[in-house]
């Protein structure tokens, strides 16, 4: 078995993918990439995506991920798929993703998205990656057609929102739920309490800045201490004086076609308040 | 008599002054005499709302949980003779952590919400129950730490593995709040969910003063001054698994606070550990309050965990009590 793996080891450094030729054996590593590869790879072409691409939860394309043999993130179990290209995120399994480079497997490595431009981008690089170039542009026009008939229907009185999830996370504007906020006709009011990315606004803070509309998350199975703050008295208050919208987590985490999803739901609770 | 009287109204003071700065301080940064105003008058806006449904709940649960761990803290060493003996330290307090947290994974406290308290002073009792069965009676320091110790490690472990067992992904990182414990976003629904048990454990340890006094000068001493040493021991872990775990249930575990306050106060009150326990209440009530202070000053927007400053001060003088006991070769 040693000897199997060495030499496909063996195999791996001394023919390498040529460059600009298509890889054949793709595994992706993350939940976000694991969609877009998805949407972009052509037949066959992709081995394996994560587990999480089939949890209803977090991931927008749980059917599809149905059609893939999964893994959990090992080195070991994603080293013996014999990928020519491995496509992990910037801050999942970096252990794994050392690991694999040592082994001579090439991985790309990509950004979360932060705005809905880096959702373009992202498309755009993975198809590259994938050389499905044409894939990718495809998608984003159909991305680009969809934001810009949101926005054009988007109210024309900018409501005040806030994202609030467990232990009172907000995001701010650069952040990809900010710009899905924002593409949805809302102004943040994390802006207002000094926030850019995303952090802990105290919930007496958000209290005070009194907003129009809450966006909340879908509550997990089994509790937690964490989420106990989306139950506070002082929140259940404020959702008495504002509206509260929905925040799924497989349309908003991300950086996919499905954040336009997210966007059309959000502008439809944005048109209510009127 | 009359200087023990003052001692007790000066730490009274001292809380109410803590409990005023609890409720002034806080991130939105709101003018005291508005808010004091919007806390008493009530004018239904949201700084009402701020102070009435925020500020107000956590300052109480500082006064009840501080109350509660300084009072528990003293009655132990008190009965065990021990100045080591903290429910922190000896693993009380991360029992009740893992009733509270098997009550919460079991759906058991969604069912039927006083199933967290209670299984949070289950967890404490059988700890209780168990130090005592080990350490004896007198509680020699080192079987009593030892046996702490084993406990409060397989209390944690057992936590840990709970939360790491449950589908809900913010549950692992839920292990910090029951072992650091944290007063951040309680409300009046914690409040009044560990106020009885509260009451109850205090009236059931506040009147062991006599017999806690008595057992200084030894077992049969006392026994021959007609304090039941059976009944005094029952009280004991009844009144400590109820303030430490209904407390534990709603804040996690907050440790040292149990250990710090009655070293503190014990020269004031004569070195009599009848005393040392209605001192010990407001002492640990003023610790709590001014911890939780602290945690909003130091790092407002982390949400700094309130056993990290109670351990801060309490790990050092725990080690200089470790060393004193070895000098004195107890």
């Amino acid at each position: 078995m040693r000897a199997l793996r060495l030499s496909a080891l063996l195999g791996l450094l001394a023919v390498p993918t040529p460059v600009g030729a298509a890889p054949a054996r793709v595994v992706s590593m993350n939940l976000c990439t694991d969609q877009l590869a998805m949407l972009l790879a052509a037949p066959g072409q992709l081995l394996s995506v994560s587990w999480l691409a089939r949890d209803p939860r977090s991931s927008a394309m749980p059917e599809e991920a149905e059609a893939y043999p999964f893994h959990h993130g090992g080195a070991e179990e994603i080293f013996l798929l014999n990928p020519d290209l491995v496509i992990a995120g910037r801050y999942t399994g970096r252990a794994t993703v050392a690991m694999l480079e040592r082994l001579g497997i090439p991985v790309l490595i990509v950004d979360p998205a932060r705005s809905l431009d880096d959702v373009r981008d992202r498309i755009a690089e993975v198809g590259a990656a994938l050389g499905r170039a044409e894939e990718a542009d495809r998608l984003i026009a159909g991305v680009d057609a969809r934001l810009a008939s949101l926005r054009a229907a988007a109210p024309a009185i900018r409501k005040r929102a806030a994202i609030y999830a467990a232990r009172g996370y907000t995001s701010g504007p650069a952040s990809l739920s900010g710009a899905i906020l924002d593409a949805a006709g809302l102004d943040n009011v994390a802006a207002e309490a000094g926030f850019a990315g995303g952090g802990q606004l105290p919930l007496e803070q958000l209290v005070m800045l009194d907003p129009d509309l809450v966006v909340l998350p879908t509550r997990w199975p089994a509790a937690s201490v964490a989420e106990e703050i989306l139950d506070h008295p002082a929140l259940r208050s404020l959702q008495a004086r504002a509206r509260v919208a929905p925040l799924t987590d497989s349309d908003w985490v991300c950086g996919t076609p499905a954040v336009l999803n997210a966007v059309e739901t959000l502008a439809r609770a944005a048109e209510a308040l009127e | 008599m009359i200087r023990f009287g003052w001692l007790l109204a000066e730490l009274a003071a001292l809380v109410a002054v803590l409990f005023a700065a609890s409720l002034l301080i806080g991130p939105a940064g709101l003018p005291a005499g508005e808010s004091l105003r919007a806390l008493i008058a009530g004018d239904g806006g949201v700084m009402t709302l701020v102070m009435r449904e925020i500020r107000l709940p956590r300052a109480i649960l500082a006064v009840l949980v501080g109350g509660s761990l300084g009072l528990a803290g003293a009655a132990m060493q008190g009965y065990l003779r021990n100045p080591l003996a903290e429910p922190g330290l000896l693993g009380v307090s991360g029992s009740a952590a893992l009733g509270a947290v098997l009550a919460i994974q079991t759906g058991l406290s969604a069912a039927f919400v006083l199933a967290l308290p209670v299984a949070a002073l289950v967890g404490a009792g059988l700890a209780a129950v168990l130090l005592l069965a080990l350490a004896g009676s007198r509680g020699g320091s080192l079987t009593l730490i030892l046996a702490g110790i084993a406990i409060s490690a397989l209390a944690g472990a057992l936590t840990s593995l709970v939360l790491n067992l449950s589908p809900n992904p913010f549950a692992a990182s839920d292990i910090m709040f029951w072992m650091m414990g944290s007063l951040a976003d309680r409300s009046f629904l914690h409040v009044w969910l560990c106020l009885p048990f509260v009451l109850a454990g205090a009236a059931l340890l506040m009147p062991l003063s006599r017999g806690l006094d008595a057992l200084t000068l030894g077992e049969d001493a006392a026994e021959s001054l007609g304090i039941s040493l059976v009944r005094l021991r029952l009280r004991l872990v009844a009144g400590v698994a109820l303030l430490v775990g209904a407390t534990t249930a709603v804040t996690g575990a907050v440790g040292f606070v149990g250990l710090v306050v009655p070293h503190i106060l014990r020269r004031a009150v004569g070195a009599m550990p009848g005393r040392l326990l209605p001192a010990s209440a407001l002492g640990g009530a003023a610790m709590v309050l001014a911890a939780d202070i602290a945690v909003r000053l130091i790092l407002p927007d982390r949400d700094l965990k309130l056993g990290v400053l109670t351990a801060i001060v309490g790990a050092p003088l725990f080690l200089h009590l470790v060393f004193r006991t070895r000098r004195e070769g107890a």
